[in-house]
């Protein structure tokens, strides 16, 4: 499950968050909240259940608006796009949502080409194909390509939904919850897959978890978010031996395996 | 504070209908959906609407009758028929059963999806939800709807037919030819208007509720009744307003 040697750009950030707030009715989500994803780099943000962790990475998707600060991703300011230029920004983005979130109406193959013959609309029918194959490839799962998505079990519909977001070749990929669910078996196999990605596609990932085993073998960097900021940043160890009381907290409850 | 809530809601209802024909005329087009949608529309809505425009047919001659045969007028029974099926009962009978039949399924279909986060994953592949998901059921409602009609009226005649045949000795052609020259173009044409108009309606509503479906389970299910609901109370509203046209421009 160890992670191979990976390339971080410190100086190409492909993400920068400054003083991000967001609430929802009267409960204030995030609160001031800053980070920065270089390239090539896994960021792992951990918190509780509700802290916020899924807001930011749909206000990183456009797909919500902050009430204050500013969400730039490759260079270009989010909320401040057009439908248009955020279509053609969504392009560098693959999302995996926490239940995958495959179309239930579609069979798997249907499901990899929905957003390809969308997106690349000059592609021959072999050519659709043979990207599609090769995706399920490096999931690893080319024989459930006819398969509807009720049919598949909890981690196949992750890897689909992992396939779906690589078949457009995104810079970003935005991880919700990506082992929520799963069995521990299952969970490394995710954990690998998701090293993988980042090995073979050169991508930048924000993961959202709050799976310590997730976070230790994937993350470059860890954020661990307290109140709607982050309290801590750095590496797995460097967070967890502060001796901050929530971190700790956080260590005690979740059991990890050293491998 | 219900008249705001109200207000608030046909705001987003006009909102939604003006991004429709915003997002129709403008490619890319997806043929494909609209083509799988008209099937599932119309080509599965055949034997419900077969059967009710059967039985209609037969209802109606067997009601209408006594009444006629009082006067000595039953040989009036395919042009009364005709009438009241093209201009009134086809339209309103068919677009009722695909308010209940499609509305409920496209509002549990799209709320299943909005709850299941599929609609924001379409958007977020940068792909449009709302062409996809949206405008090819709104134009296969408002194009299959009228055909749908047009089917139920003659399915409906037939049931007449079969009604009268049974009293009477008289021709299939014959009743068709009686009843076909009781209807004019203005009926057929008014029929088929208002008949898109009411599949408009449905399919606008349908999506709209889906599109806006919240709070999980409960949420889909209350799109799905309420696709029906308010569907079917707008094709009455809107039947009203086009009788009252359609007569103004009818001949005396």
């Amino acid at each position: 499950m160890k992670k191979g040697p990976v390339k971080i750009d410190k100086q190409d950030a492909v993400i920068s968050i400054r003083g991000l707030y967001k609430s929802f009715d009267t409960v204030d989500v995030l609160m001031g909240m800053d980070l920065d994803l270089y390239k090539g780099e896994n960021v792992v943000v951990l918190g509780r259940s509700g802290s916020g962790k899924s807001v930011l990475i749909k206000l990183i998707a456009g797909l919500l608006k902050p009430d204050k600060g500013t969400v730039k991703v490759t260079g270009e300011e989010v909320c401040q796009l057009n439908i248009k230029e955020l279509e053609h920004l969504r392009l560098k983005i693959g999302f995996l949502y926490q239940d995958s979130a495959l179309y239930d109406s579609m069979t798997v193959k249907e499901n990899l080409e929905f957003p390809l013959v969308r997106n690349k609309r000059n592609l021959t029918r072999k050519e659709v194909d043979d990207e599609i194959n090769k995706v399920l490839d490096n999931v690893g799962l080319s024989e459930v390509i006819n398969q509807m998505p009720a049919e598949l079990s909890g981690g196949q519909k992750k890897r689909i939904g992992i396939a779906r977001t690589l078949i457009l070749q995104p810079e970003i990929m935005l991880y919700d919850e990506p082992t929520a669910g799963l069995d521990p078996i299952t969970c490394g196999d995710v954990i690998a897959l998701i090293n993988d990605v980042q090995q073979k596609y050169k991508t930048s990932s924000v993961i959202i978890t709050h799976d310590l085993t997730c976070a230790k073998y994937t993350g470059d960097r860890i954020a661990l978010i307290v109140d709607g900021k982050f309290r801590r940043e750095g590496s797995f160890e460097e967070v967890f031996t502060t001796g901050d009381p929530e971190a700790k907290n956080f260590y005690d409850y979740n059991f990890i395996i050293d491998k | 504070m219900i008249y705001t809530v109200l207000l608030t809601d046909i705001m987003h209802v006009c909102r939604f209908i003006a991004r429709f024909f915003s997002e129709v005329f403008r490619p890319p087009y997806e043929f494909r959906e609209i083509a799988k949608q008209c099937y599932n529309i119309g080509y599965r809505s055949l034997t419900l609407v077969s059967l009710t425009g059967f039985i209609t047919g037969i209802v109606f001659t067997k009601q209408s009758r006594p009444s006629l045969a009082a006067f000595g007028a039953t040989s009036w029974l395919p042009g009364l028929i005709s009438i009241a099926l093209v201009r009134a009962l086809a339209p309103l009978i068919t677009s009722l059963i695909v308010a209940g039949k499609v509305g409920s399924n496209i509002g549990a279909e799209l709320g299943s999806m909005k709850v299941t986060e599929q609609i924001e994953a379409m958007e977020v592949s940068a792909t449009n939800p709302f062409k996809f998901l949206v405008v090819s059921r709104v134009l296969a409602t408002t194009f299959m709807n009228p055909m749908l009609m047009l089917y139920m009226a003659f399915i409906g005649l037939v049931g007449a037919y079969v009604n009268v045949h049974m009293s009477e000795d008289t021709s299939f052609v014959a009743f068709f030819q009686h009843g076909f020259t009781s209807i004019s173009f203005l009926d057929v044409f008014a029929s088929v208007i208002k008949s898109m108009v009411y599949g408009f309606s449905i399919g606008i509503i349908g999506c709209y509720q889906g599109f806006n479906a919240e709070k999980g389970t409960q949420g889909v299910g209350k799109a799905a009744n309420q696709a029906v609901v308010i569907s079917m109370f707008l094709i009455f509203i809107e039947e009203m307003i086009i009788v009252q046209i359609v007569n103004q421009l009818r001949p005396s």
